[in-house]
C-alpha cells in the first residue's frame, strides 16, 4: 500500500508516495534524487546513512520513510549556505578528514549535531561523540582534528 | 615561485563536492535504472538438483530471470584467469552464474531484474533451487588433508605449489645452512582472514543505446574492465566505455574483474535494451566478493651469536578460498616481501595455495606483505628473545647496508622482474622510530610492553602508465589517466605535477582518473602504484607540452626557445617578464583555424598574420592543439619502506589490550603531497589495528560465516585506533623522473607484527597468532603461566 507523505527537507516541503516498507535512506536517495546520504551496511552500524530529524543524528537505513511524515531533516546537501560551505565543512577540508568521501555526508551531520549541543568538546567527548560512525579511509585522527577545528570556527563566527 | 606546487600540503581538489553531497558514487547514478538482484547459495557446498523460477513470476515489477543455463555461450563461460602462472597449475575460476555446483555460501546461482531493488528482492525470495549438500572444506588443516575436494579435478585441493630458494654466499641452500648454524629455531604462525571492507561495495550501471555500451563500475581498473566486457559481450573495443565513478573505497577488492555483475549486468542491458544498475549490499559484500590474508606458516631459522641469520627456511599454507581468478599474486608477495629490510644468509620459501569452500581470496591493502611481515618480524624477536638480546639490535645486525643499493635479493617479484632494492636507509629509519617512540627509555613492567616491525614494501609496480595534457585557449589544462581513484587525491597529487611541470596555478589544472572515453590505456591502481606510474607519465607528458609551448612562444616573441620559462601561466624570456605571452594564447597558435569561435580564437584565423606563408600551417613532425601524451613504464618496481613502533597495555584482569602509543616512520622517496601521505599513513595503520585486534572472517563448519555484517565483523571506530606519530624520511628513488616511490598500502603491512611484538612484551610469553582478542590472551595467560 503507497503512503501519501510530507517531509520537510533542508527546508523545503516535499510530498512523496512511498510504500510503507520505503527507507528514509531509499526515499531521500531514490525518490528526492539527494544521493549525498549514503549506505554503507543497511543495518544501522556504519553510520553513513546518518540525517539529523528535527535537529539529531538518525539512521535514515533504519527509519522507514512513512514513519517521518511531516518531520523536518536536514541532508549533507543542506549543511551549506548560500555556495558557502558550513564550518564543520570547510574544517574537514582543512585537516583532511576524508579521503573517498563515502562515509563524510554521516560524519558531516553526526558532527553538526555534536557541536551544537556541546561547542567545545573534549578530545574524549570527540572520541565519544563520533564512536557510531564507521571510516574505512582515513584512521580517524584528521576526522578527530577535524571537529576540534569546526569548534574553534564555530566560535569565531558566532 | 608561486607554481612550485610538487611536496606541498595543498588542499584536496576533490573536497568540495565530496563534502556538500555531490560525489557520484556508482549508487547515485541511474536513478531510472532497472534493478538487478541476485539469488545467492545458502550452501558452502552443493550440486544444484533443479531452479524453479515460476514463484517469482508474479512478483509485480519483473522484468527478467536468468540462470547459468539462459546465458549466451561466451557470456557463460568461466571468468578469466587474470594473472596466470606456471605454478598455478590448477587455477580455477566461477562462472558467472553457478553452473551445477556452488563452491562458497554467497555464489551467485540466479539474476533477476525488476522495476527496484525492492521488487528484484522479492522475486528473489521467491526463487526455489533444489540443492543437494555436498560436504564442504573448511579451514587450510582440512584443505590441506585432501579428504574432501572443492574442485573434482583439483586432486589435494592444491592450486598452486612454488618453491624458491636464495642460496647463500658459500653457495649452501638454507637447509643446509640451518643444520650448521650455532643456534636454530622452529616455530608456527597463523594469521586468520579479513577483508578489505570499504564502505561503498561494489555496483554495476550499464546502458546500451543499440550500437554503443557505456558501463559505470566501482572498480579499481576501468580501462581493464572494459577489455574483459568487451571480450565477454564480442563487442569491438571502441564500442564499449567503462567509467569508474567516484569509488567509495577500495583497498584491493576492486581490483578483481570482471566480477559476475561485471559481465551480466551489461549483458542484461543489452538484451532487454534497458539501463541496469546492481549495487551490492553489505552481507553480498562479506559473502560474494574476496577475503585475504589467512596462512598457516612453518618457519626454521639457523642464526649466530650476534643475530645474523644465517638460514631462514619458510613453508606457507595459503588459504585461496574458492576460486583463484587474481592468480597466485598474493602468496608470491608474502615469499618475496618476506624478506624486508634485511639480508639474509639463505632463503627457501615453499608456498601451496589451497582451495576451500569459502569466499576467494585475491589482494587486500598490502597485498600478503603483512603475513611475510609477521613472519620475519616474530623471527627477528624470538632470535632477540633466545639470544638475550635488544631487538633493535638483532635488526640492525641483518640490515642491507645503506650503501648496498641497488640491492638484488636474488628472487624473481610479482611483476615477473627481478626483487631489486632501489634505495633505502635503514639504519637511520630505525633510529629515527627508536627516538620517536623513546625505545631506550621505555620502562618495562608486566602489562606495558614496547614492540617493533619493519619491513620493505615493493611498490610502483608496471607495467605501465600514460598521462594525457591538454592546455585550451582558455588556459585551462586538463590532465588524465587511466587509472582509477578511490580516495588517494589522485586529483590533487596529479594536479600537482602538472602544475609544477607546466608553471600554471593549480586552480587552472582539473585531473580526471578512470574513464576510458578519456584515457584508454591504463593498468590500475593496485601496489601503490598510481602516483609512481601514474604521477611520472603526467610528468612526462607535461615537459613534452612544455617544449612544444616553448617552441611556439620562442616564434612569437623571437627568442630561443631555451630562454623561456612558464610562471604563473605566462611564457617570458628569462629575466624579461615583460617579453611574455599567456600560455591560452600559445594554445590559440598551437591549433591553426579556419573560423573563429571568439576573439581569442581569431588570432589563429588564416589572415591574422600569425602564420607564415612559406609553411605548412602545421609544420613537418608537429600536431595540432597544445597537448601531449606520454607513459611511464618502470624497469621494475621502486621499494619504498617503514618501521613501526607501539607501546601496549594488557589489563591484568580482562586482558584487553590498548595500544597506548604508535610511532611510524616511513621513507617513500619523495612526498608529492605530504597531507595525503599522512592520511594514507593514518588509514593504513587503522585497518592494520583492525586486522592486529578486531577483524576476523568466522566461518563454521559448514562452512557458513556468520560474522557476515558490521555488527559482528569488527572495524575499529575512533574509540579504537590510536594517534600515529609520524616522521618521514625521503629516500629518492632513482628509477622514475620524480623520484618517487608510492605510500598507498604502507600503513598496515607491519601492524600485527608490531602488535604482537609489544603484547609479547608485555606478557613475557609468545604471540604466534594474529588478530588476538581478549579472551584469547585471557587464555593463552592460562595456559602459559
Amino acid at each position: 500500500m503507497e503512503h501519501e507523505i510530507t517531509l520537510v527537507v533542508n527546508g523545503t516541503a516535499r510530498r512523496v508516495t512511498v510504500p510503507a516498507r520505503r527507507l528514509l535512506s531509499d526515499c531521500l536517495r531514490h525518490d528526492l534524487g539527494l544521493t549525498g546520504t549514503h549506505v554503507g551496511c543497511e543495518h544501522g552500524v556504519c553510520g553513513c546513512c546518518t540525517v539529523l530529524l528535527d535537529g539529531r543524528p538518525v539512521r535514515s537505513c533504519l527509519t522507514f520513510a512513512v514513519s517521518v511524515d511531516g518531520a523536518e531533516l536536514t541532508t549533507v546537501e543542506g549543511l551549506s549556505s548560500g555556495g558557502r560551505l558550513s564550518p564543520v565543512q570547510r574544517a574537514f577540508a582543512e585537516c583532511h578528514g576524508l579521503q573517498c568521501g563515502f562515509c563524510t555526508p554521516g560524519f558531516l551531520c553526526t558532527v553538526t549535531a555534536l557541536l551544537e549541543e556541546n561547542p567545545a568538546p573534549t578530545e574524549e567527548e570527540v572520541l565519544e561523540g563520533i564512536s557510531g560512525n564507521l571510516c574505512r579511509c582515513t584512521g580517524y585522527q584528521n576526522i578527530v582534528k577535524a571537529v576540534h577545528r569546526a569548534a574553534e570556527l564555530l566560535a569565531e563566527e558566532a | 615561485m608561486t607554481t612550485r606546487l610538487f611536496g606541498e600540503p595543498v588542499q584536496r581538489r576533490e573536497d568540495p563536492r565530496l563534502l556538500t553531497g555531490q560525489g557520484r558514487y556508482l549508487d547515485d547514478l541511474g536513478r531510472d535504472a532497472l534493478a538487478a538482484a541476485f539469488v545467492r547459495s545458502p550452501h558452502a557446498h552443493a550440486r544444484i538438483r533443479d531452479i524453479d523460477v515460476g514463484p517469482a513470476l508474479d512478483v509485480e515489477g519483473l522484468v527478467a530471470v536468468y540462470t547459468w543455463e539462459d546465458l549466451p555461450e561466451r557470456v557463460g563461460r568461466p571468468l578469466p584467469l587474470l594473472i596466470p602462472h606456471p605454478a598455478l597449475t590448477h587455477g580455477r575460476t566461477a562462472y558467472p552464474l553457478a553452473r551445477d555446483v556452488v563452491r562458497h555460501v554467497g555464489e551467485p546461482v540466479v539474476m533477476v531484474v525488476a522495476a527496484d531493488r525492492y521488487a528484484a528482492e522479492d522475486a528473489c525470495a521467491l526463487i526455489e533451487v533444489d540443492y543437494e549438500p555436498l560436504k564442504p572444506v573448511v579451514g587450510l588443516e582440512e584443505s590441506v588433508q585432501g579428504a574432501q575436494l572443492v574442485h573434482e579435478d583439483v586432486p589435494g585441493n592444491v592450486g598452486a605449489h612454488l618453491v624458491q630458494e636464495v642460496a647463500g654466499a658459500d653457495g649452501r641452500g638454507a637447509r643446509e645452512a640451518i643444520e650448521t648454524a650455532p643456534h636454530t629455531l622452529a616455530f608456527r604462525l597463523d594469521i586468520e582472514r579479513s577483508a578489505s571492507m570499504p564502505l561503498e561495495g561494489r555496483g554495476v550501471y550499464a546502458r546500451w543505446d543499440g550500437r554503443d555500451l557505456r558501463v559505470y563500475s566501482s572498480t579499481q581498473t576501468s580501462t581493464s574492465v572494459r577489455m574483459a566486457v568487451a571480450a565477454a559481450l564480442e563487442l569491438p573495443l571502441p564500442q564499449v566505455e567503462v567509467i569508474a565513478p567516484d569509488v567509495g573505497g577500495g583497498f584491493g577488492v576492486k581490483i578483481v574483474h570482471p566480477w559476475p555483475e561485471e559481465v551480466l549486468v551489461p549483458w542484461a542491458a543489452m538484451t532487454l535494451g534497458r539501463e541496469i544498475k546492481w549495487t551490492e549490499d553489505r552481507r553480498e559484500h562479506f559473502v560474494s566478493s574476496a577475503h585475504e590474508r589467512g596462512q598457516v606458516q612453518y618457519v626454521r631459522a639457523g642464526f649466530d651469536d650476534d643475530g645474523r641469520v644465517l638460514g631462514l627456511d619458510v613453508t606457507i599454507l595459503h588459504d585461496h578460498g574458492a576460486y583463484t581468478p587474481y592468480g597466485i599474486i598474493v602468496p608470491i608477495v608474502t615469499s618475496t616481501q618476506l624478506l624486508g629490510p634485511y639480508r639474509i644468509g639463505a632463503y627457501r620459501v615453499e608456498f601451496s595455495a589451497v582451495y576451500t569452500n569459502t569466499v576467494q581470496v585475491t589482494p587486500y591493502r598490502g597485498a600478503g606483505r603483512p603475513q611475510g611481515v609477521f613472519c620475519m618480524e616474530r623471527t627477528m624477536d624470538k632470535i632477540a628473545g633466545y639470544l638475550g638480546k635488544d631487538r633493535t639490535e638483532v635488526r640492525a645486525a641483518n640490515f642491507i647496508g645503506p650503501d648496498e643499493f641497488p640491492y638484488d635479493q636474488g628472487m624473481t617479484f610479482q611483476d615477473g622482474r627481478p626483487l631489486i632494492y632501489d634505495s633505502g636507509n635503514y639504519p637511520e629509519m630505525l633510529r629515527m622510530v627508536k627516538e620517536l617512540i623513546g625505545w631506550d627509555s621505555f620502562e618495562r613492567r608486566p602489562g606495558r610492553g614496547i614492540g617493533i616491525g619493519c619491513y620493505v614494501e615493493g611498490t610502483g609496480v608496471g607495467p605501465y602508465e600514460g598521462g594525457h595534457v591538454q592546455v585550451t585557449s582558455d588556459g585551462r589544462v586538463h590532465v588524465s589517466t587511466g587509472l582509477t581513484s578511490q580516495g588517494q587525491g589522485h586529483e590533487t597529487a596529479f594536479a600537482q605535477i602538472a602544475a609544477t611541470e607546466l608553471g600554471v596555478p593549480i586552480e587552472r589544472v582539473s585531473v580526471v582518473t578512470g574513464d576510458t572515453r578519456r584515457f584508454g590505456y591504463a593498468v590500475g591502481t593496485f601496489a601503490s602504484r598510481a602516483a609512481v606510474v601514474s604521477g611520472n607519465a603526467i610528468a612526462l607528458a607535461c615537459r613534452k607540452v612544455r617544449a612544444k609551448a616553448l617552441r611556439i612562444a620562442a616564434g612569437a616573441l623571437e627568442a630561443d626557445p631555451s630562454d623561456l620559462e612558464i610562471t604563473d601561466g605566462m611564457v617570458h624570456v628569462v629575466g624579461a617578464p615583460s617579453a611574455s605571452i599567456p600560455l591560452s594564447t600559445v594554445a590559440v597558435l598551437a591549433n591553426p583555424l579556419r573560423y573563429a569561435f571568439d576573439d581569442e580564437a581569431a588570432k589563429a584565423t588564416q589572415f591574422s598574420g600569425t602564420s607564415s606563408p612559406d609553411r605548412p600551417p602545421v609544420a613537418e613532425g608537429e600536431e595540432p592543439g597544445l597537448e601531449g601524451r606520454d607513459y611511464y613504464s618502470p624497469i621494475r618496481s621502486t621499494f619504498a619502506s617503514g618501521m613501526h613502533a607501539a607501546i601496549v597495555e594488557t589489563d591484568p584482569d580482562t586482558a584487553e589490550i590498548t595500544v597506548v602509543r604508535y610511532a611510524v616512520v616511513h621513507d617513500c622517496g619523495r612526498l608529492v603531497n605530504p597531507m595525503i601521505v599522512e592520511g594514507q599513513i593514518h588509514g593504513g595503520v587503522a585497518q592494520g589495528i583492525g586486522g592486529a585486534l578486531y577483524e576476523r572472517m568466522v566461518y563454521d563448519v559448514h562452512g557458513q560465516l556468520v560474522n557476515a555484517s558490521f555488527m559482528d565483523f569488527l572495524m575499529p571506530y575512533a574509540t579504537e585506533v590510536p594517534r600515529v606519530e609520524t616522521a618521514h624520511l625521503e629516500t629518492p628513488s632513482p628509477l622514475n623522473p620524480l623520484g618517487i616511490k608510492g605510500a598507498g598500502e604502507a600503513g598496515v603491512i607491519p601492524v600485527s607484527a608490531v602488535i604482537a611484538s609489544a603484547i609479547e612484551d608485555a606478557e613475557g610469553f609468545p604471540i604466534d597468532r594474529m588478530p588476538i582478542s581478549p579472551s584469547e590472551l585471557f587464555d593463552l595467560r592460562s595456559r602459559m603461566r
